[in-house]
């Protein structure tokens, strides 16, 4: 059967700390987390066959091309992809090792994501551009803004009060904040109540600014090769890849009256695939517990429907229900999630593998889950009419 | 050859109306007599406006549903065109989608230019397009920014079916400097009211009117209504009187709602005339620059059906009181606000992508599939409908006129906008067609999942590095959802 469930082992996990990290330069990042991944491994940089570098904006961060991560760790002229797409990036980058060495077409790879967000001058996500024809007709949007259409559309087809729905959204935040305080790795390490998130100044109708994740530096990556090789090298306790899945929009979600921007049409997609990869039948019952992208509020509460773990329609009674909770049936962002580390794109979606890893060997300290077996990841770039997502499962290969 | 007369015609105001008020508290400090002219509100575009979205504002509601295929000529006038070479009249030419030889002509430079256009448009014998507008600044603090209002107006002349008929013209070129504008320079340079009234007004108006008259045959008392320029009511009641008409027929020139809006303002109060006119009356019309223009219009046994259109139209932009004084100045571009560094992001056009898109953008032009019939913008290579998804030549769909609906929206506070925060979402239209789309002119609290919408013509983004601006559709709430 085709997929890569259980061909690949990930040997070596390592996270920068993330933040507002004034003190270092993207390269910096890039050591900080490669260096606490090669010693997790046993391996160093002379011994990678191959490397994805994922990394998202160009400006006022390391420049195009493959050779910022080929600099910062020296890499002895392997060769190394630059991969970029959207908030998928980091994910994007351990695809391309994970599928290079379920391939054969090596032996050792690494994926690392990196972005330096704080070099811009202002808060939030620099803006990009789509396109010379298209920049010519779409609106000047905003990440908050493009996500907060899922909440006007989601409460117009659920009939979902208002102040239901802010009430929910709040309650998304609350918890990851909760989550995140305990993490010494996390940029917002502070619980927050929900007076507080639900009075928050506006930043795009209906999502305050608590809706919203952070923005901040920060680099992850992973060491991967095949398991019998991770054996060779001594690993008696393995993490493995049960799924790794890509869903990219083709444009009928933002032009075909098909879909009604109430939920994300490429994470359902996403989920179902990879959960088909990994041999699950019912998502809320086999994976323990969840690292997706709650990038605003209402995106952490649709994506619970779209990946099962709630019923269409219902993920904002499952919220407030605490289902998402450290102690609920599904815990999700465990580690505080993009709302407590931020968002720097290129790294996130490796650095929720990490949190996974972590959990999966009982190495997550404070955090630690009771025996978790299976996690699984998320990312969803762009916005909800136009998005690249991608969802991951994980799990122990021992 | 019979002289075409006006078949149609519709004025446009921009919703926005800044309250005098709110003008003479800002600047009383600087200039206490200002407080004479501070009653009322006058109009303001929105940020997203200009003279060619006014212009063609103006006249799509006056060509309505009217097929489009025969109109060859359009003629756009305005003191305030925004750019000095790029035709106006080319831009609104093709938002109108008047395809096909369009012979379309610009005339500027002087608040008679929209006149100026009706008799030159009057000239020909097939069907012609007059549109005038204008957004003209005022220095701060001044009287004219009491004064002024921006504005467009729009007739449709045509040899059949005519709602008023040409009697006679009189011009009149004097090089008579009551004011004036510099070439680059943002604003006029007035000279004192008293001698443009003496010099200008009593000595020029009577000379027009009895021209006009002695023309056609025809007495001053024979005279149903009258368009004067605008000025104060006292001045044009003597001037009536003086001219052997009672000042009741005088024209009210929308000082008190709109201000003295330029070219387009003799129009704009004509179609107002019309608009309270019954069949077989005698309309003067009359501007006044650099000499002057007066018409003689007699209506016809078609007026009261135009004048049930026309009050539709006039509903489609209800006003809207605006005190901010600080947003006008920021519009204009007289007051430098601080967007923050999301503002600085730069707008340029790519022209050579734009013209392959021309028709898209401009027209409003979307794609009909031919295998599945899903209507869709843009047009595009392979059919948007994920059950078909074909690849065949899409036919053209114009979706301008079509009704919109909103699908999703959010108001948002961090992307930029000269007027935040920026609306936008996803909107549909009648036939099916579906895009994230701009929200203008919609009060925040009114905005919601399945607002009616119309779409509208607006400036899309200002390049101010290059002096460019581009234009697109953006969805407005239809006419009776403002009270929704």
């Amino acid at each position: 059967m085709a997929g890569i469930c259980d061909k690949v082992a990930i040997v070596g996990m390592g996270c920068s700390r993330f933040g507002e990290r004034w003190d270092c330069d993207a390269e910096d990042l890039m050591l900080e987390a490669f260096r606490e991944a090669s010693e997790d491994a046993g391996l160093g940089a002379e011994q990678l066959d191959a490397a994805w570098f994922g990394c998202y904006f160009d400006d006022a961060s390391v420049g195009k091309s493959a050779l910022p991560l080929a600099n910062a760790l020296r890499l002895r002229n392997i060769p190394v992809t630059r991969v970029e797409n959207m908030c998928a990036t980091g994910t994007e980058a351990l695809r391309g090792a994970v599928y290079a060495v379920a391939a054969g077409a090596c032996d050792i790879a690494l994926a690392l994501g990196v972005e330096k967000l704080k070099d811009t001058g202002y808060g939030g996500l620099p803006t990009g551009t789509p396109g010379t024809f298209t920049e010519q007709w779409r609106p000047n949007t905003s990440s908050p803004g493009s996500f907060a259409q899922l909440a006007s559309a989601y409460r117009a087809r659920h009939r979902v009060r208002k102040e239901d729905l802010k009430r929910a959204m709040a309650h998304v935040s609350w918890k990851s904040h909760r989550n995140g305080a305990i993490n010494p790795k996390a940029h917002l390490r502070k619980a927050v109540d929900l007076d507080t998130i639900i009075g928050a100044p506006m930043v795009a109708e209906p999502l305050g600014l608590f809706d919203c994740c952070g923005v901040s530096d920060g680099a992850a990556c992973a060491i991967v090769t095949r398991p019998e090789i991770a054996r060779e090298l001594g690993k008696t306790e393995m993490v493995t890849v049960k799924a790794l899945q890509l869903a990219v929009s083709n444009g009928s979600e933002a032009g075909h009256q098909g879909w009604d921007g109430s939920y994300i049409h490429c994470g359902r997609l996403a989920g179902q695939r990879a959960l088909a990869e990994a041999g699950v039948r019912n998502a809320k019952k086999e994976v323990d517990f969840i690292e997706v992208h709650d990038c605003f509020s209402i995106t952490e509460l649709v994506t619970m429907e779209d990946l099962g773990f709630a019923g269409e329609g219902d993920g904002w009674r499952a919220v407030l229900d605490g289902a998402f909770d450290r102690d609920g049936e599904t815990p999700c962002q465990i580690d505080g999630g993009l709302k407590c580390f931020g968002h720097p794109i290129g790294a996130s979606g490796l650095r929720m593998a990490y949190e996974v890893y972590l959990q999966l060997l009982g190495r997550a300290g404070d955090r630690q889950l009771p025996s978790p077996a299976l996690g699984l990841t998320h990312n969803l770039g762009g916005e909800p009419a136009r998005c690249v997502v991608s969802v991951a499962v994980f799990g122990r290969g021992d | 050859m019979t002289r075409p007369g006006i078949v149609d015609a519709a004025a446009y105001v921009p919703a926005m109306r800044l309250d005098r008020q709110a003008i003479f508290a800002a600047n009383s400090w600087a200039n206490p007599a200002l407080k004479g002219l501070a009653r009322g509100a006058r109009s303001m575009c929105n940020w997203d406006e200009d003279s060619i979205t006014m212009g063609v504002e103006a006249a799509r509601r006056c060509l309505s549903d009217r097929p489009r295929e025969r109109l060859r000529r359009l003629y756009f006038a305005s003191t305030t065109p925004p750019f000095a070479d790029r035709q106006s009249a080319a831009v609104i030419g093709e938002a109108l989608n008047l395809t096909g030889n369009l012979a379309a002509v610009d005339l500027a430079n002087s608040r008679n230019a929209g006149l100026q256009a009706f008799c030159e448009a009057a000239r020909g014998s097939d069907p012609a397009l007059v549109v005038s507008a204008d957004a003209r600044l005022a220095r701060p603090g001044s009287a004219q920014e009491l004064q002024y209002g921006h504005g467009g107006a729009a007739m449709l002349l045509d040899n059949k079916d005519t709602i008023a008929d040409m009697v006679a013209e009189y011009r009149l070129s004097q090089d008579f400097v009551d004011q004036f504008r510099g070439s680059g320079e943002p604003f006029d340079y007035r000279w004192e009211e008293r001698w443009i009234r003496d010099r200008g007004y009593r000595a020029i108006l009577p000379t027009l009117v009895r021209g006009v008259l002695e023309r056609a045959g025809l007495s001053p008392e024979q005279l149903s209504r009258a368009v004067l320029p605008a000025a104060t009511p006292r001045m044009t009641a003597a001037l009536a009187k003086g001219l052997g008409f009672a000042a009741e027929r005088v024209q009210d020139s929308r000082l008190g709602d709109v201000g003295d809006t330029g070219a387009p303002h003799p129009l704009l109060l004509a179609v107002d005339a019309l608009a309270q006119a019954s069949p077989d009356e005698l309309i003067l019309v009359a501007g006044f620059a650099q000499g002057g223009i007066a018409l003689l219009l007699r209506t016809t046994g078609k007026l009261p059906e135009w004048q049930a259109r026309n009050a539709r139209r006039t509903a489609l932009s209800p006003p809207r009181v605006e005190r901010a004084y600080t947003k006008y100045l920021s519009f204009s571009g007289l007051l430098p606000m601080d967007f923050g560094m999301r503002a600085e992001a730069d707008a340029k056009t790519q022209l050579s992508a734009f013209d392959r898109h021309r028709a898209e953008l401009t027209g409003f032009i979307g794609g009909r599939c031919p295998v599945c019939g899903t209507v869709q913008f843009p047009r595009s290579g392979r059919c948007v409908n994920p059950e078909c998804n074909a690849e065949a030549e899409q036919e053209p769909v114009p979706l301008a006129e079509q009704p919109g609906e909103v699908s999703s929206f959010t108001q948002d506070w961090l992307a930029y906008t000269p007027h935040p925060p920026l609306q936008y979402g996803l909107a549909a239209t009648a036939e099916g067609a579906r895009a994230l789309m701009e929200f203008t002119e919609c009060p925040l609290e009114r905005m919601r999942v399945g607002l009616k919408l119309r779409f509208v013509f607006r400036i899309h983004a200002i390049d101010s590095q290059r002096g460019y601006r581009r234009y697109f559709w953006k969805g407005a709430p239809a006419s009776g959802e403002e009270k929704a």
